[in-house]
C-alpha cells in the first residue's frame, strides 16, 4: 500500500542546526505510524541523498526520537548560512521535497 | 526535606520579540525568583555578528526590557539577559547596556548591573590555534591564521559559571555577552543548589518561551519550576497549553541530535528523559542527566567581511523568456565579464530565479520553470566596495533588460521592476568564518565580569 508522508505526519520542517548544517524534523501523527516507518527504515541515508541530490556522506545523521514520535535528519549545508550564493539564511524552507514523499510499508 | 521550588519567568523567545502584558503579570503573580531572556541566535546570519549590529530593533528591545526591569525591581529579583544585543560581541553588549542606562534614567531607577564580556582577543586565539586548541565544529572548515585575522568579532559561548559569579553581588540586571542559550535561566538555580542537568534542560525549553507550547508563539511568556528531581513548564496565556508533544518536539528544534545536547563543559543527556502531562497545560520532565567533559570546551563564533552588495529586484511574465532563462542569465554574465575585463574588478554576480530554484538552489529537486507563468529575479552583485557593486549590478540589470534572446517578441524590455530606483545597496556583506571549539579554558576567567551602577 502506497503511503504519502503528509498523510501520516503532523509536522515536516527544516531549520539550521548551526551555520553549516540543515536539520529536518518529521513528526508522526500516531505512535503506530512512527514505529512502522522507523522500523521499516523508510527514511534512510540513500533516500535523503537522492531526494536532495547530495552525496551520501553529506547525510550526517538520521535519528529516531521516541518522545516526539519523530525522525530527525541532518545534512551538511551545500553553502553555509548567509554565504555568497546562499538562498535560505534560516534554512526554514528546505523541507518541501519531503512533502511529496510516497512509499510502501 | 522538600525545599521550595525554584521559579523562572521567561517572557519571550528573543529579547525584543515582545509579549502580552497579561501573560507577564500572570508570571509575576507567581512570585518568580528570576526573570530571564535569551537575546541571541546565529540564525539571522553572519552580518549581525560581523558588523556588531543587533538583529532586533532597539525600540522593541527597550519596550521588553523596560517591563522586565520594572517587574524585577518591584519584586526584588534579578533580570538576566543572555547573548545581549543578539550576538554578544562587545558592540552588542554596549548597545544593550546603553538601553538599560536609558531606562534607569527615564524611570528614576538605580540599577546594579553586571556586564559579562564574551568577545575574545585575536592574539590569545592565535596562540590557542598554534597549540592545536581550536578545532572545527561539525562540517565547519579548519581555521587558517588568515581567516582568524580577517574576522571582525569573535565571541565564545559562556556556560553558567560566569553568571553564577556575577550573581554573587546580587545585581538587579545581568547582561551577558554570547551565552549558551539555557544558561541565563539555569545559572541562578544551579547556584542555589538545584540539579544542573534539570536546570539546563529547563533553560533549553524556556529559551524559546512559548514556542514550546501549542499553539506556539515566539512572543509570549512561559513559566518554569524546578524541584529536586523534576521540572515543570507551563504557558501563562490561557489560550496555550504545554503538551508532552509540544515540549518534546521543541527538544528537536535547531539541533542535530535530540538525545545528546553538547554545551560548554559537557553534554546534556536526554536518553532517560520522561515527559509527563501533569495538568491540562503543564508538562513535567524528569530523568535528564549531565555528562561533564574532561576538559572545559567552549564554542567560538565569528564572521568576516567579504565585500559590499547591491541588488536589483525584477520579474518577467514572458513565456518565451521564461523558457530560456538559463541561457539568458549565462549571456548576461558573459556580457558583464566582457565589458569589465580590463577594469581589474573582482566581483561575484548571482541571479536568484524565483519560480525555478530561488529558494533551494542546488538542493532543488526540480530546478525547472515548467508550470511557472512568471519568474521573480534578484540580481545580486558583490564587490570589494559599494561603488563597484553598484556598477556591476546596474550593468547586469540594464543588460538583462534589453538582452536579445532567441525568438523574442517583446523588444521594449525584458523585466518588470516594482521600484524606482530599481537597485538597492545592501552594504557590507559578511560570512561565518568561525564555528569552532576552543579547548581547555577556564570557564570563569575567560569571561570578565564588570559591575556598574546605572541611573540613580
Amino acid at each position: 500500500m502506497a503511503i504519502k508522508l503528509t498523510d501520516i505526519t503532523d509536522i515536516i520542517r527544516s531549520k539550521n542546526a548551526g551555520p553549516y548544517e540543515l536539520t529536518f524534523d518529521i513528526m508522526f501523527k500516531t505512535d503506530e505510524w512512527y514505529e512502522r516507518v522507523a522500523k521499516a527504515d523508510v527514511i534512510n541515508t540513500a533516500l535523503i541523498a537522492d531526494l536532495y541530490k547530495i552525496p551520501v556522506t553529506d547525510v550526517l545523521g538520521i535519528i529516531d526520537f521516541v518522545p516526539a514520535k519523530a525522525i530527525k535528519v541532518t545534512i551538511r549545508r551545500p553553502i553555509a548560512s548567509g554565504a555568497l550564493g546562499e538562498t535560505d539564511v534560516y534554512g526554514a524552507q528546505q523541507h518541501a521535497p519531503l512533502l511529496g514523499l510516497v512509499f510502501a510499508v | 526535606m522538600m525545599r521550595e521550588e525554584f521559579r523562572v519567568l521567561s517572557p519571550t523567545a528573543i529579547l525584543g520579540y515582545g509579549f502580552p502584558l497579561a501573560s507577564f503579570e500572570a508570571g509575576l503573580a507567581r512570585r518568580p525568583h528570576l526573570i530571564a531572556v535569551d537575546g541571541g541566535s546565529t540564525d539571522p546570519g553572519p552580518y549581525y555578528l560581523g558588523a556588531g549590529v543587533s538583529f532586533t530593533d532597539r525600540g522593541a528591545v527597550k519596550r521588553d526590557l523596560e517591563i522586565m526591569i520594572q517587574g524585577g525591581k518591584a519584586q526584588g529579583i534579578p533580570v538576566i539577559v543572555g547573548s545581549a544585543g543578539g550576538s554578544g560581541a562587545d558592540a552588542h553588549l554596549d548597545w544593550c547596556r546603553e538601553i538599560v542606562a536609558e531606562i534607569a534614567q527615564e524611570r528614576g531607577l538605580t540599577l546594579q548591573v553586571a556586564l559579562i564580556r564574551s568577545q575574545l582577543e585575536k592574539p590569545m586565539l592565535q596562540e590557542a590555534l598554534n597549540n592545536g586548541k581550536i578545532t572545527p565544529l561539525g562540517p565547519a572548515p579548519s581555521l587558517e591564521p588568515d581567516t582568524l585575522n580577517a574576522t571582525t568579532n569573535i565571541v565564545a559561548q559562556m556556560g553558567a559559571e560566569p553568571l553564577m559569579e556575577a550573581l554573587g553581588i546580587q545585581p538587579d540586571v545581568i547582561l551577558a555577552g554570547r551565552a549558551y542559550d539555557p544558561v541565563c535561566f539555569a545559572a541562578m538555580p544551579i547556584k542555589a543548589g538545584y540539579d544542573p542537568a534539570l536546570s539546563l534542560h529547563l533553560g533549553k525549553i524556556l529559551e524559546c518561551a512559548a514556542i514550546a507550547s501549542t499553539p506556539g508563539s515566539g512572543s509570549d511568556c512561559m513559566f518554569g519550576t524546578i524541584g529536586d528531581d523534576y521540572f515543570r513548564v507551563e504557558p501563562l496565556n490561557p489560550a496555550r497549553k504545554c503538551t508532552t508533544l509540544s515540549v518534546a518536539a521543541h527538544t528537536l528544534y535547531e539541533k542535530s541530535d535530540p538525545y545528546r545536547l553538547p554545551g560548554p563543559g559537557g553534554d546534556l543527556d536526554l536518553t532517560a528523559c520522561q515527559f509527563v502531562q501533569e495538568t491540562e497545560n503543564t508538562v513535567r520532565v524528569s530523568g535528564t542527566k549531565f555528562a561533564p567533559s574532561k576538559h572545559y570546551t567552549v564554542k567560538l563564533e565569528g564572521a568576516r567581511p567579504v565585500g559590499y552588495r547591491t541588488v536589483s529586484i525584477a520579474g518577467t511574465r514572458d513565456p518565451i523568456m521564461i523558457r530560456q532563462i538559463d541561457p539568458i542569465v549565462d549571456g548576461v554574465k558573459e556580457r558583464v565579464a566582457d565589458n569589465f575585463k580590463d577594469a581589474d574588478l573582482e566581483y561575484t554576480l548571482h541571479f536568484h530565479i524565483y519560480g525555478k530554484n530561488g529558494v533551494m538552489a542546488g538542493l532543488e529537486p526540480t530546478p525547472t520553470t515548467e508550470g511557472s507563468h512568471e519568474l521573480g529575479i534578484i540580481i545580486e552583485a558583490t564587490a570589494p566596495n559599494q561603488t563597484q557593486a553598484d556598477t556591476i549590478c546596474a550593468f547586469a540589470r540594464s543588460t538583462m533588460l534589453h538582452y536579445g534572446y532567441e525568438g523574442r517578441r517583446a523588444t521594449a524590455g525584458n523585466l518588470a521592476f516594482p521600484y524606482s530606483p530599481s537597485d538597492f545597496q545592501g552594504g557590507a556583506v559578511y560570512e561565518f568564518s568561525l564555528y569552532h571549539l576552543l579547548h581547555d579554558v577556564d570557564p570563569v576567567s575567560l569571561f570578565p565580569v564588570e559591575y556598574v551602577t546605572l541611573g540613580g
